[in-house]
């Protein structure tokens, strides 16, 4: 029942403010500050839902997202300049695009997870945090280009001669540029509801049962017949698949992205937005995403000042939610609030 | 250059990744979290050592003995005001708050000292020694000594004192340590205080190698010398000096002769491989779980 309820709460929140945005989108009534955050925290929500299922619904500690949304978008961006010449709808296109970034992160989860998997707790966090380096190192490194005769590549050097009218799709350090940006803010909502939905669904399942169970005890779950690696794997392949969508979607919304913009700090920064959401809370992800993207784009009048604030803000969250006197005053409030319950129940 | 020289500069940053690294292993070990804040208090260190051989024109020693004491008060600082109110907390909550102190000490350096690179200024003599063709200069046989000698009296401090035997007990078992009469605050808080007081002298050593401070200058040298405690099994002293040994060789054996671009992605492989075949580390012990 619970589950349900906030299941409907966090549809209907995504919704109305959906609803909300594209009407002030339309009438002009939005800063363009506001507006260029709109597909940005979309892609944020996806990959802290993805995080989410993988950190607090299957308890394993990943430190590696951001490298998940960077093959995602990098992906993304090359066969969306691939395809430019055979396909001009650009909804087709951001789709496909967005299929293939999933898909390939999707292997990488499996490629990483297949080893991995059977380490846990901080080990396999620190694999994960190698991993995202490593995906960086790489890209920075990777130069991919395109003419009539098909693709180019070069690695560390940039040795791809293109002929006339061919087009560079991956330069080195300076990534993607020139990108079309066929991203929108609709297929952004639409992503951030498929990850939800899916996520729900999970849960409910019998999958999503054992990939609790593994988490609460792993030996107890084995014993019981669970494969605790290949529901772990299940977990972490669908979270990766989450952030390389995001990550196409990303990408694919900036003219120029540079590979290094997906470096710990962004890793870091998702599992924030899952922690104080709340492990295993969706509905507390997607509203953590909102109001920590756009908190430090409200204190830019304070300019130096705000990711001080943003640090302060941060850790004094973590003493909050984690004191004792307010654990105790919150367990009074939710006793009060289900002895009404129950009296209303009895009249 | 040759190969041999290769392994002594691969040595030398070898050894500031070690004491970084048994700063945070000693950590790991006792108070079971992740201090992501260790680089940054690298950062203060370098800074106050800056501070300390510039503006005030001290030498060497009293330079490095003031960057101590302020790295350690900041350490202890650090785990009375943001660590300790989370002692019963998840080990989540813990790590996003060192992730925090991360943010603010980077930010206030920002505010404090600007994002203006300064030169750090050459505190050692620039001699070297010659060895069959081959010049070592003295910052590095210093380096390297250092390390070996703080490794060596880290081990004999948490093997042969009273005082050691209490951090082993609290690292075993934190509330039959309490029972036993050892004050494990005192301990937790003894162990912030060694590994901050490392991190400054890393930050010297490190400097004196990479000569430009930075707010962001902790970041990286934090993260690697967090992969070498887990490379060498975190928890584990020697491992922690086997481990940053090993980390700085591969890491400029790998710029030296395969790519320098590449030497990080490298450094990471390597470690996502040492992981696979020994998942506990090299000289880590496998705890098994009992049911």
């Amino acid at each position: 029942m619970n589950n349900k309820r906030s299941q409907i709460v966090s549809f209907s929140i995504i919704i109305i403010l959906y609803a909300v945005l594209e009407i002030l989108l339309k009438t002009g009534n939005l800063s363009s500050l506001f507006s260029s955050l709109l597909i940005p925290v979309c892609c944020y929500m996806a990959a802290a839902i993805g995080l989410n299922l993988n950190v607090g619904i299957s308890g394993e500690l990943n430190l590696g997202q951001a490298g998940f949304m960077s093959i995602g978008a990098f992906t993304g961006i090359c066969v969306s300049g691939m395809l430019s010449g055979v396909i001009s709808n650009g909804v087709i296109r951001l789709v496909t695009a967005m299929i293939v970034g999933m898909i390939l992160a999707g292997v990488f989860g499996i490629l990483i997870g297949i080893p991995t998997l059977k380490l846990s707790g901080d080990y396999l966090a620190i694999v994960t945090l190698a991993f995202g380096e490593i995906i960086k190192s790489l890209v920075t490194n990777l130069y991919l280009g395109m003419d009539s005769r098909g693709l180019h590549f070069s690695f560390v050097q940039n040795k791809v001669s293109l002929e006339p009218g061919g087009k560079m799709l991956l330069n080195g350090a300076m990534g993607a540029t020139g990108t079309e940006r066929i991203a929108s803010f609709t297929a952004g909502v639409i992503l951030v509801l498929i990850c939800l939905a899916f996520v729900y669904n999970l849960m409910d399942s019998g999958s999503g049962r054992a990939i609790m169970a593994a988490r609460d005890n792993r030996i107890a779950a084995s014993s019981i017949g669970i494969d605790v690696t290949r529901t772990k794997m299940l977990a972490f392949v669908v979270s990766a698949g989450m952030a390389g969508a995001a990550g196409a979607l990303y990408g694919l919304s900036f003219s120029t992205l540079e590979p290094r913009k997906f470096d710990f700090n962004l890793s870091i920064m998702i599992l924030v937005y899952v922690v104080l959401g709340g492990l295993g809370n969706m509905t507390g992800t997607l509203i953590a995403t909102m109001l920590l993207v756009t908190l430090p784009q409200m204190l830019r009048g304070l300019s130096d000042f705000r990711m001080l604030i943003y640090a302060i803000v941060l850790i004094a969250m973590m003493l909050i939610t984690n004191n004792e006197k307010v654990k105790i005053f919150i367990e009074k409030m939710r006793l009060r609030r289900k002895e009404k319950g129950a009296g209303n129940g009895e009249n | 250059m040759s190969f041999l020289s290769y392994l002594i500069n691969g040595l030398r940053l070898g050894s500031v990744y070690a004491i970084i690294a048994l700063g945070y292993t000693m950590v790991y070990g006792i108070a079971k979290m992740l201090n992501f804040a260790h680089g940054d208090v690298i950062m203060v260190g370098a800074y106050t050592a800056f501070f300390a051989a510039t503006a005030a024109g001290l030498p060497l020693i009293p330079a490095v003995l003031l960057a101590m004491a302020v790295c350690t008060v900041l350490g202890v600082a650090i785990e009375r005001f943001a660590y300790k109110p989370l002692r019963s907390a998840t080990s989540l909550s813990v790590l996003i708050t060192a992730i925090g102190v991360s943010y603010l000490l980077q930010n206030a350096a920002q505010l404090l000292w600007t994002s203006n690179p300064r030169i750090f200024p050459s505190l050692f003599s620039n001699g070297a020694f010659e060895l069959g063709g081959l010049s070592i200069s003295y910052v590095t046989v210093i380096t390297i000594v250092t390390c070996i000698v703080i490794m060596v009296c880290l081990m004999l401090f948490v093997n042969k004192t009273r005082t050691g035997s209490a951090m082993r007990a609290c690292a075993e078992d934190q509330g039959a340590a309490a029972l036993m009469g050892i004050n494990v605050n005192r301990i937790i808080s003894l162990t912030f205080a060694i590994g901050s007081g490392l991190a400054a002298i890393a930050s010297v050593l490190l400097c004196s190698t990479y000569p430009t401070v930075t707010p962001t200058l902790g970041a990286m040298p934090g993260i690697k010398a967090f992969t070498a405690a887990v490379f060498g099994g975190i928890g584990s002293i020697p491992g922690a000096f086997l481990g940053g040994l090993l980390l700085g060789i591969i890491e400029i054996l790998a710029g030296a002769y395969i790519s320098t671009q590449l030497s990080d992605a490298i450094v990471f492989a390597v470690l996502i491989i040492v992981l696979l075949i020994r998942p506990s580390g090299l000289l880590g012990k496998k705890v098994r779980e009992k049911v």
